[in-house]
């Protein structure tokens, strides 16, 4: 991929607004890869007991970097849509931390895109939770 | 015989236990989500707002909006239909409930399939419990538009369920 495509995807991601909306941040994008950030906000709390942010807010991260990781993929087109997307939760987000997620787009068919995903917190060494989707692929750039 | 209780009452608890069970949660706010309720029946309404929006040259919905709607309506109806029992046996503290002690179940793991794209207005999803333990619980959504019959999204999920003493 060239720097003007990695830019023309960057554009694209940056402008999704719910992704705006839940503060996310393309930290970084290339090659089928993709690393996107969202703040913690006490707007996105699910557990009020122990100030946790709502699984829900994780899978809109999870999603996002997904998608992303496909329209970083050199022979993916610019947008795509979910399929499927599995999610699972190893532990709560420790409250007040940054989540991470670093998705990996491993393998493309000319319909379909495949895509595992991480997320974080400050302790990098243990995952808050992982992902598996399926995505479409838009017409190939080739 | 005992006299039937007077349905205005009726409705006045099972609205005020599940106003608290909903309202505690910041995020479900967030997204713009509501709960109407029909004897134990709940349907959720995800009201329209650009901020939903995942693909705007479409428009269409983004997964992670449509996900997190399907999310809050599997453990709200998880939480429902687990209280149910304590609501109708008028045994559930809503004061003590209010003040911040009703843990809600923690979602293991949640798969969304994603079936047409989400068009750029209301949203409506309904949950079933389809096991639910002392531990564990699996829950089955569905999501749909203008048409009930053309679901736009389903998911299942796996949740631990809050452990509560007595």
């Amino acid at each position: 991929m060239t720097q003007s495509e990695i830019n023309a995807a960057r554009q694209f991601i940056d402008a999704i607004p719910h992704s705006r909306r839940l503060g996310m941040k393309v930290e970084q994008l290339g090659e089928g890869r993709a690393i996107i950030s969202m703040p913690y906000d006490t707007l996105l709390i699910g557990d009020p007991v122990t100030k946790v942010i709502h699984g829900g807010a994780v899978s809109a991260l999870m999603d996002t970097a997904g998608g992303a990781a496909v329209v970083a993929h050199p022979l993916a087109g610019l947008g795509t849509a979910t399929l499927d997307l599995r999610i699972d939760y190893m532990r709560p987000a420790t409250p007040g931390q940054t989540i991470t997620a670093t998705a990996e787009c491993y393998h493309v068919t000319r319909t379909v895109a495949f895509v595992r995903a991480t997320a974080c917190d400050a302790d990098t060494d243990r995952p808050v939770a992982t992902a598996t989707g399926a995505f479409t692929v838009a017409k190939g750039r080739a | 015989m005992k006299r039937p209780e007077p349905v205005i009452q009726v409705k006045r608890r099972r609205d005020l236990a599940l106003s608290v069970i909903v309202n505690q949660v910041p995020y479900i706010e967030f997204l713009g989500v509501s709960f109407d309720r029909h004897g134990d029946q709940l349907t959720a309404t995800m009201a329209f707002h650009d901020d939903l929006i995942g693909n705007p040259a479409l428009p269409a919905l983004h997964g992670g909006a449509t996900a997190a709607f399907l999310e809050v309506t599997a453990i709200i109806g998880l939480a429902w239909t687990s209280l149910w029992g304590e609501i109708e046996g008028e045994s559930l503290d809503i004061e003590a409930v209010q003040t911040g002690v009703l843990a809600l179940p923690k979602t293991i793991d949640f798969t969304v399939d994603y079936l047409r794209p989400g068009l750029p207005r209301d949203a409506y999803a309904r949950a079933r419990v389809n096991r639910s333990g002392r531990r564990y619980a699996s829950v089955h959504v569905e999501a749909w538009q203008d048409n009930r019959d053309r679901l736009f999204a389903e998911a299942s999920g796996h949740f631990l369920m809050p452990q509560r003493d007595g």
